[in-house]
């Protein structure tokens, strides 16, 4: 009876509610994966390490949820006690057991059928606080759903889907808010980082990454093109609790190719940005591509780190752009203290000491084409690095190709692409990718394992001294973490287009990912 | 009926409820007027994915005769207006009309297709000698023919005569992506020439010089030689006199999609 009842508190208390707490101090369980990156400072990093060098070669398949969808299949899986929430195209919600990998309950929601997405209609995870789940729809509303039972608390519309506007990021739940990314760079939209209140929906703030006419940085935008700005800010950021600081990326500014009609820097697109968490309020910012003309959104995941960066003990952001330059800033003041190409680029010659680019001649797109590196889908993306406290390395998985870009005609419809050109591949010129371990304070290369083709998934780091990534030709792999040794692998039957995670299930350690249209778990076999 | 076959039911009657009453089956609108204004929306809707002159990028390559989900008009007209659901396709009708999704569409027909020219020499005597010479050994027209090298039959709606006069006397000079040579050797010495179907990190897929499909787990083979400026056609310009490379070409051009 006393093992029954201990049980039974153990089952209770096992299915806590998910306080800021826990959240703050997510590296404490690494049995859950309790928010998008694993931890707030996104190393995206597991301290699990049943699963390690010697025995990921016994990893197997243990169970595989099929969706209900063909899109592409983005979502980064949260793990609480037991239960699994991932998303699935459009905007739905699914609660999983971890054993079984039977569905709990499902949020299944019709989304209008002109929704504008320019790259699918995805859905990258949700968040989780308290005893809510929370997720970004692509017709651009934020739902707090029931935790237990999938039914809706409430539903805030947080901008009008017809002219472009859509989430496909996963929410950052932080103190009593829920903060927001929008979508829609490709759309002409003006963008913003909302935060919401977790318990009533009510907008606590919004910070517009392009300003209004008068206000600090408008003058970097010639005549009205601000009010088309873009600057969207689809992938989640980071959060320093103790700084009480958010950090993150904002997308290309529009039209996306020709820079014609918005003359200047364009603040703050392609930018990192710091904000106050409690206000929403400007600390600080670092803009990586001023006047971008390649796309090249600076929508990556801020890597929160502290180092000894030249001697001097510094609270670091490392960030690994899509510009193909990987970065080291500091996050208490925006400091760019310094920068290394991880990938082939030409648009740039150099940056300069204060990190700002010297533009390629030549480099800028026109009517006829001009090839540049990276491609537009950049030296990365959009999917996950890794930072490993234990190898003290950066992973990145490097895109290594480059495209034609074209300057075109740049008109806004609302509603209608504001791109103002194109892009082609370079004809026999497919591409390829590596996984790339950095020195984090250099960029300097460690290591390389080549991938046949530039990548679209993420990785993660582990304490059993493993990195896991996936690649466009199905195969979730792990690599020594120290060496970029091939240990072990498995194809999946779908391109990985996400980012792993671990946790695990009754004291054992699990691998999920989702590829294909489907999440797969792995397990050791036993 | 199933929850599934009635969530379906609607589906399809939704779908079939935002279709307009009745799409041609021929685009009413291809003047040169309505290819050209096609031409200024492809650029400004479709040419992020599709590339200005529709040879793809993150979207299909357009310029070509055949379209997989489109081959007629009403199906371009259907696939522009309504998008390709389970792909990055978005729907066109909430930024086009049907006027201009049928502008965009001539332009799209436009793409990869070359107006038949009037060629000296004799297509019915170039058949022959496409026969004589083995070419159906290797390229398919219609039903009849082998699978090493492109299939043929619409050729003469893609490629020009002067195109297809230079492939013919030196035929690496320009080649099809799905047909990259491979030269592979496998640690016990096999030495395989294929047309390459399919790769990854750890393996690759080939059609052999005599139809095996093989596949190879890339750490039993000692090298994979890609070969992009060869090809297994052997060069006919001492074979063929200067009439018979008319004929021959005649015939080429002659293969047309429609």
């Amino acid at each position: 009876m006393k093992t029954l009842l201990g049980l039974m508190i153990a089952g209770i208390l096992a299915q806590a509610q998910v306080t800021y707490e826990r959240i703050r101090h997510a590296e404490r369980e690494p049995g859950n994966w309790l928010t998008y990156s694993g931890t707030y400072s996104s190393h995206r990093y597991s301290r699990l390490d049943q699963i390690n060098v010697q025995n990921v070669s016994k990893l197997r398949p243990l169970w595989v949820y099929q969706f209900n969808a063909l899109d592409k299949a983005e979502s980064t899986p949260l793990v609480v006690d037991g239960v699994m929430y991932v998303t699935e195209s459009p905007s739905n919600v699914t609660a999983l057991d971890t054993r079984t990998g039977r569905a709990m309950w499902s949020f299944r929601r019709e989304v209008p059928k002109d929704v504008r997405v320019c790259c699918g209609q995805v859905n990258r995870g949700v968040a989780i606080l308290d005893d809510q789940v929370f997720v970004g729809t692509v017709d651009a509303h934020v739902i707090a759903l029931d935790a237990k039972t999938g039914s809706v608390r409430w539903d805030v519309t947080v901008a009008d889907y017809k002219t472009g506007h859509a989430i496909t990021a996963a929410p950052l739940a932080l103190k009593d808010k829920i903060v927001v990314g929008m979508a829609g760079g490709e759309f002409g939209v003006r963008g913003f980082l909302d935060a919401y209140d977790a318990k009533t929906g009510k907008r606590a703030w919004r910070f517009w990454t392009v300003p209004v006419k008068g206000e600090p940085g408008s003058e970097t935008w010639s005549g009205e093109s601000w009010k088309n700005g873009s600057a969207a800010t689809w992938v989640t950021g980071s959060y320093d609790p103790d700084l009480n600081v958010i950090y993150w990326g904002t997308g290309n500014p529009g039209p996306d190719w020709n820079g014609d009609v918005r003359s200047g820097d364009n603040l703050y697109s392609d930018c990192l940005i710091a904000l106050d968490a409690d206000t929403g309020k400007l600390k600080w910012y670092f803009q990586f591509t001023p006047h971008d003309v390649w796309d090249i959104d600076a929508t990556e995941i801020p890597v929160l780190v502290d180092g000894i960066f030249r001697e001097q003990p510094r609270k670091l952001v490392l960030f690994a752009n899509r510009n193909a330059f990987y970065y080291v800033l500091d996050r208490q003041t925006g400091q760019f203290l310094h920068a290394k190409p991880y990938a082939k680029q030409t648009w740039a010659t150099q940056l300069d000491d204060r990190g700002r680019p010297i533009p390629a001649p030549g480099a800028q797109p026109t009517e006829t084409g001009v090839t540049v590196y990276p491609h537009s889908a950049g030296g990365t993306n959009w999917y996950s690095p890794s930072y490993s406290p234990k190898t003290n390395l950066f992973y990145v998985a490097a895109r290594e190709s480059g495209a034609v870009v074209y300057k075109g005609e740049a008109e806004y419809r609302p509603g209608a692409e504001y791109d103002g050109g194109g892009l082609r591949n370079i004809p026999g010129e497919p591409g390829t990718g590596a996984i790339r371990a950095l020195e984090p304070m250099s960029g300097e290369l460690r290591w390389e394992y080549p991938l046949f083709s530039p990548p679209w998934a993420g990785m993660l780091s582990t304490a059993g001294g493993l990195v896991f990534g996936g690649c466009d030709e199905g195969y979730l792999f792990a690599l020594d973490a120290a060496t970029g040794k091939p240990l072990w692998r498995f194809q999946t039957g779908g391109k990985i287009i996400s980012s792993p995670i671990s946790y695990s299930t009754d004291g054992r350690q699990r691998v999920a990912i989702a590829a294909g249209h489907a999440i797969y778990v792995f397990g050791l076999e036993e | 009926l199933s929850l599934c076959g009635l969530l379906a039911a609607h589906m399809l009657l939704m779908w079939q409820a935002e279709l307009p009453t009745e799409v041609p089956k021929q685009n009413p609108y291809t003047s040169a007027a309505e290819v050209q204004h096609g031409k200024r929306l492809f650029a400004a809707n479709c040419a992020v994915c599709h590339a200005p002159d529709g040879t793809g990028g993150r979207g299909a390559n357009l310029a070509r005769p055949r379209l997989q989900r489109a081959p007629d008009d009403h199906a371009l007209f259907l696939v522009i207006r309504q998008g390709v659901p389970g792909t990055e396709m978005p729907p066109g009708w909430w930024v086009l009309n049907e006027h201009e999704i049928w502008q965009v569409a001539a332009y799209v027909r436009s793409l990869g297709r070359v107006a038949q020219e009037s060629v000296a020499g004799n297509a019915r005597a170039g058949g022959d000698l496409f026969r004589t010479l083995g070419c159906p050994g290797c390229h398919q027209t219609g039903a009849v023919g082998g699978r090493m090298g492109p299939p043929l039959t619409d050729i003469g709606s893609r490629r020009g005569a002067a195109y297809l006069r230079a492939k013919v006397l030196e035929p690496a000079s320009s080649l099809p992506e799905e047909f990259l040579q491979v030269q592979i050797v496998t640690r016990d010495g096999w030495r395989i020439t294929g047309i390459r179907l399919n790769e990854d990190n750890y393996s690759i897929q080939v059609r052999d010089l005599s139809d095996q499909l093989l596949s190879f787990w890339k750490d039993e083979l000692t090298s994979i030689e890609r070969q992009p400026g060869r090809s297994p056609m052997p060069s006919y310009r001492e074979r063929l006199s200067d009439r018979e490379l008319d004929d021959l070409v005649a015939y080429l051009v002659s293969l047309q999609s429609d």
